[in-house]
Order: C-alpha cells, then sequence, then structure tokens
C-alpha cells in the first residue's frame, strides 16, 4: 500500500471546478452570438454586448478559460500520477491557478471594452499578455520540476504531450506578443504586413496544434487507458505519433493565409505539411481508439468511456477535414465561409470539448473522494444531447459554408456576380437557426454537466471525510 | 550547392530522421521499457506495483 505519496490535489480541484464554470460562460456568450447572427438587435445597441466584441470574448473564454483550465487539471494529475510524485514548488502551482483565472477575469473585462490586439485568438493587450508569460513559465516550472523529481523511471507519454503543448504555447505566446506598447491599453506588433500575417498564423494554428491537440492528446493517453482499465494500445506507435505530430504541425500554419500576398511557395510549403499532418493524426487516433479492443463492451454501459471515444471520432473527422480544406483550390471555396465555423466547431465540441467532458467526470469523484458521479444517467443524457448539438452545428455549417462559397463565386455570362453578399447572408439564415439549436443543445449538455459536478462535490460535505491514505491507495 | 539541392538533401535528412525514429521505437531492445511505461497509468490501482520504480520504498 502505498502511503507515502501525497498528491496535491487542491489545485487540480480548483481547474477542474473552473473548467466547469468557464464552460457554461463560455458556451452561454457562443449562443448569444450565433442568435445575434440571426437577430442582431440581440446586442441591445450596448456597443459591450456588440458581436465583434464578445466573438473574442466567446473564443477565448473557452479556448483559454474552459480549455485551458481542463488541461491545467488534467496535466497536474497525470504528471502527479504518472510520476508517482507530488508536485514541485505547489505554491507555485497555486500562483498559476489564480494568476490564469486573474487573466481570465481581465479578458472578460478588456474584451467587451473593445480594448484588443486584433490579432486572432491572441487579442488580449500587452499588460495582460505579460501576466499570461509569467503564469506559463511558472506552469512549466512546476511541471517540469515534477518531472524530474519523479519516482519511476520511465516519463509516460502524456507527460511528453504535455510537456510539448505547455513548451511549445511559451515560445508561441511570447514571439506573437512581440509589440511595442504606447499606452496602457494600445499596443503595435513589431512585425508588418506580410511578416505580421505569418507569424500571426504560425501562432494562430500552433495552438490549434499544441494548445487544442497536444494538450489534450497528453489527456487522451491518460484518461482512455485508465477509463478502459488497459495499457495504449502500442506505446511505440505513441512514440512515433509524438515525434511526427510536433515536428510536422509547426509548418503547416501558412494554410490560413492561401491566395494572399504570403509568398507561394509558403503557401504550397503549409498546404503540403498541412496534408501530411494526416498521418500522425490518424495514427494517434487510430492509438486511441483501438485500446479499447477487446473491451468494446465497455462503451454500452459506461458513458464517460463514451465521451472519451467519440472524441476521437470528432478529432479523426477534423484532422481528416483539416488537409483537404488546405488544399489550395478546395480552400477557394471554403475560405471565408462558415464552412471553418463548422471545421473549427468539429474540433473545439467534438474532440476538445468532449475529452474534457470525460476527464472531468471521470476527475471529479476522484478529487471529491466519491465512489462516482452523482447521476451516471445525466453523463448519459449529457453525452447524447451534446452528440446531437455538435452534428446539427457542423452539418448547418457545411452546408452553409459550401453554397455561400458557391454563391460568391458564381458569375454571369457578361462576367458579373450572380449574387450580391446580402443574397448569400438570406440564405444562410435557416442554417443559422439549426447552428442555433446545435449551440443550445450543447450548452443545455454543458448545465446538465454543471448541476452533476455540483451535486458530487456537495454530497461530499455530508459525510465523514475519509483519511487521505485511504482515499490515495 | 545550390540551394535547390540543399532542400533535396534536407528531406532526405528529414526521411532518414523519420525512419530513425521508427526504428529507435520498433527495436526490440526497447519493448521492454515500453510495456513497463504503458503500465504507469494503472499502476496506482494494483499493490507491488514497485518494478516502475527508481529505487525501492518500504511498503507497508
Amino acid at each position: 500500500m502505498e502511503s507515502t505519496i501525497r498528491y496535491n490535489e487542491n489545485v487540480v480541484r480548483q481547474f477542474a471546478l473552473a473548467t466547469v464554470v468557464w464552460g457554461v460562460v463560455g458556451m452561454g456568450v457562443g449562443v448569444l452570438i450565433a442568435a445575434q447572427l440571426i437577430w442582431p438587435a440581440l446586442n441591445f445597441d450596448v456597443p459591450w454586448l456588440s458581436y465583434g466584441r464578445l466573438r473574442p470574448l466567446h473564443t477565448n473564454a473557452v479556448i483559454f478559460a474552459f480549455g485551458g483550465s481542463a488541461l491545467f487539471a488534467t496535466s497536474y494529475w497525470v504528471v502527479q500520477r504518472t510520476c508517482q510524485t507530488s508536485l514541485f514548488l505547489p505554491r507555485l502551482a497555486s500562483f498559476t491557478f489564480w494568476g490564469w483565472q486573474t487573466v481570465i477575469v481581465l479578458a472578460a473585462i478588456t474584451l467587451p471594452l473593445g480594448i484588443t490586439m486584433s490579432k486572432e485568438y491572441a487579442e488580449l493587450e500587452w499588460p495582460i499578455a505579460l501576466l499570461i508569460a509569467v503564469v506559463w513559465v511558472s506552469y512549466a516550472i512546476v511541471f517540469f520540476g515534477t518531472i524530474v523529481k519523479r519516482n519511476v523511471k520511465h516519463i509516460y507519454v502524456a507527460n511528453w504531450f504535455f510537456g510539448a503543448f505547455i513548451l511549445t504555447v511559451a515560445v508561441l505566446h511570447i514571439v506573437n506578443n512581440l509589440v511595442i506598447p504606447v499606452s496602457l491599453t494600445k499596443s503595435y506588433p513589431i512585425y508588418a504586413g506580410a511578416v505580421d500575417a505569418m507569424v500571426q498564423w504560425w501562432y494562430g494554428h500552433n495552438a490549434v496544434g499544441f494548445f487544442l491537440t497536444a494538450g489534450f492528446l497528453g489527456m487522451m493517453y491518460y484518461f482512455i487507458p485508465k477509463q478502459v482499465n488497459r495499457p495504449i494500445y502500442s506505446y511505440r506507435l505513441s512514440i512515433v505519433h509524438f515525434w511526427a505530430l510536433i515536428s510536422i504541425y509547426m509548418w503547416a500554419g501558412p494554410h490560413h493565409l492561401q491566395y494572399t500576398a504570403l509568398p507561394e511557395w509558403a503557401q504550397s510549403l503549409g498546404m503540403v505539411f498541412s496534408l501530411i499532418l494526416l498521418a500522425p493524426s490518424w495514427g494517434g487516433m487510430i492509438n486511441g481508439i483501438m485500446t479499447l479492443s477487446g473491451a468494446w463492451h465497455k462503451l454500452r454501459t459506461d458513458p464517460i468511456l463514451k465521451f472519451l471515444v467519440v472524441s476521437l471520432s470528432f478529432y479523426g473527422m477534423a484532422t481528416f477535414e483539416g488537409p483537404m480544406m488546405s488544399i489550395r483550390t478546395v480552400n477557394a471555396l471554403s475560405h471565408y465561409t462558415d464552412w471553418t465555423i463548422g471545421h473549427v466547431h468539429a474540433g473545439a465540441l467534438g474532440w476538445v470539448a468532449f475529452i474534457s467532458f470525460g476527464a472531468i467526470y471521470a476527475l471529479i469523484p476522484k478529487l471529491y473522494g466519491r465512489e462516482s458521479m452523482h447521476s451516471i444517467k445525466a453523463i448519459e443524457l449529457h453525452f447524447w444531447i451534446s452528440t446531437i448539438g455538435v452534428v446539427l452545428y457542423i452539418a448547418a455549417m457545411w452546408i452553409a459554408g459550401v453554397m455561400q462559397g458557391l454563391m460568391w463565386r458564381a458569375v454571369n455570362e457578361d462576367g458579373t456576380l450572380t449574387y450580391t453578399f446580402i443574397e448569400s447572408l438570406v440564405a444562410t439564415y435557416p442554417y443559422y437557426m439549426v447552428r442555433l439549436l446545435g449551440g443550445i443543445l450543447f450548452f443545455a449538455g454543458m448545465l446538465l454537466m454543471a448541476w452533476n459536478v455540483w451535486m458530487t462535490t456537495r454530497a461530499v460535505k455530508e459525510e465523514v471525510p475519509k483519511p487521505a491514505a485511504a482515499q490515495e491507495a | 550547392m545550390d540551394i535547390y539541392t540543399f532542400y533535396g538533401l534536407l528531406t532526405v535528412l528529414m526521411l532518414i530522421l523519420f525512419l530513425g525514429i521508427v526504428a529507435w521505437a520498433y527495436s526490440s531492445k526497447r519493448k521492454p521499457g515500453f510495456d513497463e511505461a504503458a503500465q504507469l497509468p494503472l499502476e496506482e490501482n494494483r499493490d507491488n506495483s514497485n518494478h516502475n520504480r527508481r529505487e525501492d520504498k518500504d511498503h507497508e
């Protein structure tokens, strides 16, 4: 019986609860702005509620507040358990929690005020960006410090993915935020023109590749084996997966700038690397799904496993769609349409949110010394309504996007455009309604999860707390 | 050497590097170590699973 290791669970608990809270907030804002696209009056003529200001609030809240908190929670949990040691510098870990929450609150204040760097997914102005850098370096110190003081020989593959995510995001964030401040709330990038665009999308796509992929793959490599109770299908494949994924992702960014002022060789480079990316992405997906081989029946009864495995299916879909959309001729149709929005949400809702839901559902009972979540049925219901929500969302955006692309490029015999822009917008309304419905379903699932987590954590207070050692064993 | 020869050689080098990683990962010498590592997420549930530890610690 292990009674020597005392894991730091407080910071994991804090981040796990923050994940749920910010999930509700971020997805709620998402539903509001989806409705604004149909009924613009929903901004109530208040500048702070206008679409252009709330949209970055939505993206920041779901990616960095919801997804970020989930990554902090799971990485702190996984690194301790698989290294069989407690966190390095627990007080610094606690600082990363309060620092990260401060960043989120500052974002929620400044973005509606219109204070922004106008760089997608890097909107926060320089004082906040500086705080992010400090929190992130602290995170790296805690994480890698814990790996250094590990009590086991190997560094488990999940920690490789978490480590790559932490290291790369530090580099991306710092390089993309090199700016010259002109006041407390305004700064200008040191880059100009096409270079600025390239740096931004080198950052932007690697934020997808490392924040939204590598980090969550770390989650996948721990929580799927754990939930199935058998080791990963192929540890060898996971190593090839890791090195191939991280070295290829870094070069895919230029596909965001097809047919722009970026040199054509750079556009082609981005396209080629995006196409190659299919191989490691699917390698990882297959590795995760095949872990279930021989234990498929568990899928029938365990809704947490459903979340984890279906997240991989969406990951496979999104990582097939992505390379396809990076092909220049396909991109000519898809770019600037709602197809892109559909693609992003296939990844963000289907992959990132689903694997986070699964991981948090698995963690919460352990963190609060409970046998299981308050209601397994509610998890099952959450799974189904969010699956229907995602499918409605992405199917609506696919159709809307292809339709928009075709309408925008249609020309008459005399060379004039067949449709005005407003005609394509009018044609899109029905799909915006379907998307809103999908979003509401997904948001309802999130609320159900919040209730379930609340009931699970609340119930523990009524019981006699078990001694810590008994929980750890 | 012009720049295109350099690109070509670089591509070949990267391919060799990739094949090297694959050969390293799939060599039978590494298998026992990897099997051990793959058990790490499952260890906390099991008693007497100290074969992964750096040094033996006293168990109750």
